[in-house]
């Protein structure tokens, strides 16, 4: 049987059988350099011919078995918490408080803003929202009478985990998206207390929102930070091309992103159950605020290997 | 524009890969589309069956009802929105309608991507489709020297036409080969498979030409099919 017949049905048992055997494996090393010099020879009698393309074909795919790095989905996600994203959030620690401070800012100019002139809570509001406030009720008291949890959970999750991405990847705009992002989110939050306030609702909203809040809000920022490093490795590449700096930026920023969107669904699943709920008091609202606000930051700051833990463990009570 | 990417390799022997240009791309992205509609609505219309016409009302007012929103609603858009960075996953970079287009992706190195460049070439996927109908990201693949979208860009991934895996050499004959020699042979039977695809007027130009190098005569045929059956003489 010719070297690429051969090769041809072992890469179909070595593509689908990730456990093939050895014999298999060393049988299609030896024929690797083979089929190398197949092409070779079959270049020179039909150069770009049909015969070549599919010899080509076939030595494209064996090379890819040979050098593809290995993939370890456990290792990786393992990877992912324990050294990848602590490293990031460390590398854009002062990236991370201009944003959060611009956050804040902005959370304060439509504080200041409603404040000043209540009208202008119409831009963030819809007349629904305006007349219910007015009227003394808050929007999000009769929330679990309209939508069930379940529901308000699932469409809470989606929305916040689309706002996060569109962050991150609107700062392809040298940052101006994830400004706009940003500044709008903080705006909304400042002009909406501003004006529950003014109708003494504050309090409420306070209520409402701290339970998931905490996260959510955290998120968005951190979100907003992945996507200005995107921003700023097309404005400032450094010493990289711009193009190699994007890839760095586009990896790392996906990476925030995807915890960002776990966590994302535990807050969506907080606001579905818990905030709208009035059967938990303020208390347990902040605690569980605080507590997955918490788990966050120690996700951001590297999550310790439990199996170390559990040396130290099981150290601790042999001494 | 380089129209290939090199897979260097230690045998000194290094394979080109070639780039899929915008045309491609696009023919493979209208398939993918349809397909990814066709199945979000077709859940729709699963979820009319079973709840009637709840579900339209439901679903555009958005609250109409949790069970419509969960089992109807939500896992239409997750079809939707998921089917590139799902399938592109699980087929290794491949979705049906880049296999129809005949493409896939493949790193820069040539490599099949790994889940991480998937989901930042997803994520960015939201920059480029717009302003509407991937508008900029069709812009930047006729701009970029690899005709790639920014979520390539970002991900390091590259769009390849696949490479033929039927095997020129079955039914290949010696006597042929003696006869016509490799080169001659390939051309002959890449007529014969592509006679279908081609108009009559050219097939029977190049089937005419190569009969007559070969030194079978062609006067007086006017039937595609003898010229037809005399090209698959010259493979016997």
């Amino acid at each position: 049987m010719p070297v690429w017949q051969a090769l041809g049905s072992r890469l179909k048992e070595l593509e689908s059988d990730r456990a093939a055997s050895p014999d298999i494996v060393r049988e299609t090393l030896r024929l690797y350099p083979e089929l190398a010099r197949d092409i070779a020879i079959a270049r020179r009698i039909v150069s770009g011919g049909q015969l070549v393309q599919m010899l080509e074909g076939t030595y494209a795919r064996v090379h890819q078995l040979v050098y593809q790095p290995p993939r370890n989905l456990r290792e990786s996600l393992r990877k992912l918490f324990r050294v990848d994203v602590p490293a990031i959030v460390h590398d854009m620690r002062w990236r991370l408080l201009s944003v959060g401070l611009f956050f804040v800012l902005s959370t304060l100019a439509g504080w200041a803003l409603v404040m000043t002139n209540p009208d202008v809570v119409a831009l963030f509001a819809s007349p629904e929202i305006i007349e219910g406030v007015q009227a003394g009720d808050l929007w999000t008291d009769g929330l679990l009478h309209a939508v069930p949890s379940s529901a308000l959970s699932a469409g809470i999750f989606t929305n916040n985990i689309s706002v996060a991405l569109t962050s991150i990847a609107v700062g392809v705009l040298f940052g101006l998206g994830t400004i706009y992002i940003i500044a709008l989110n903080g705006l909304m939050l400042g002009g909406l207390f501003a004006f529950t306030a003014q109708y003494d609702l504050a309090g409420r909203l306070f209520s409402f929102v701290v339970a998931h809040g905490v996260v959510e809000l955290s998120a968005i920022v951190l979100c907003g930070a992945a996507g200005f490093a995107l921003g700023e490795s097309l404005a400032r590449p450094g010493a990289l091309t711009r193009r190699q700096a994007f890839r760095i930026a586009a990896g790392k920023a996906t990476r925030i992103g995807l915890v960002c969107a776990l966590f994302l669904v535990g807050a969506g699943v907080i606001e579905g159950y818990v905030s709208p709920n009035p059967a938990f008091p303020l208390p347990v609202r902040i605690f569980v605020g605080v507590a997955y606000g918490l788990l966050f930051v120690w996700t951001l700051a590297g999550l310790p290997e439990l199996s170390r833990l559990k040396v130290q463990r099981s150290q601790s009570v042999a001494t | 524009m380089s129209d290939s990417i090199q897979i260097a390799s230690v045998t000194g022997v290094d394979v080109h890969l070639r780039i899929a240009g915008p045309g491609a791309r696009s023919y493979a992205f209208v398939i993918d589309w349809h397909i990814r509609l066709l199945l979000a609505l077709a859940w729709i219309l699963v979820g009319v069956l079973i709840y009637g016409g709840d579900v339209i009302a439901g679903g555009l007012g958005g609250c109409g009802g949790s069970s419509i929103v969960l089992t109807v609603m939500l896992p239409a858009t997750a079809i939707y929105l998921l089917y590139h960075p799902i399938l592109e996953v699980v087929m290794s970079g491949s979705t049906p309608g880049k296999r129809m287009a005949g493409v896939q992706i493949v790193t820069v190195e040539g490599h099949t991507p790994g889940i991480g460049a998937l989901v930042i070439r997803n994520l960015i996927r939201i920059i480029d489709s717009l302003p509407v109908f991937y508008a900029l990201g069709l812009l930047v693949t006729m701009f970029t020297a690899q005709s790639v979208r920014i979520g390539d860009l970002a991900a390091g991934t590259v769009l390849v036409y696949d490479r033929p895996e039927k095997d020129p050499v079955q039914g290949l004959t010696e006597a042929s080969v003696g006869r016509l020699g490799l080169q001659q042979n390939e051309l002959v039977r890449e007529l014969v498979d592509r006679w279908d695809e081609l108009e009559s007027e050219s097939r029977r130009t190049l089937a005419s030409k190569l009969l007559t190098q070969h030194g079978v005569t062609v006067e007086g045929v006017k039937s595609d099919e003898v010229l037809f059956a005399r090209l698959n003489l010259l493979l016997k």
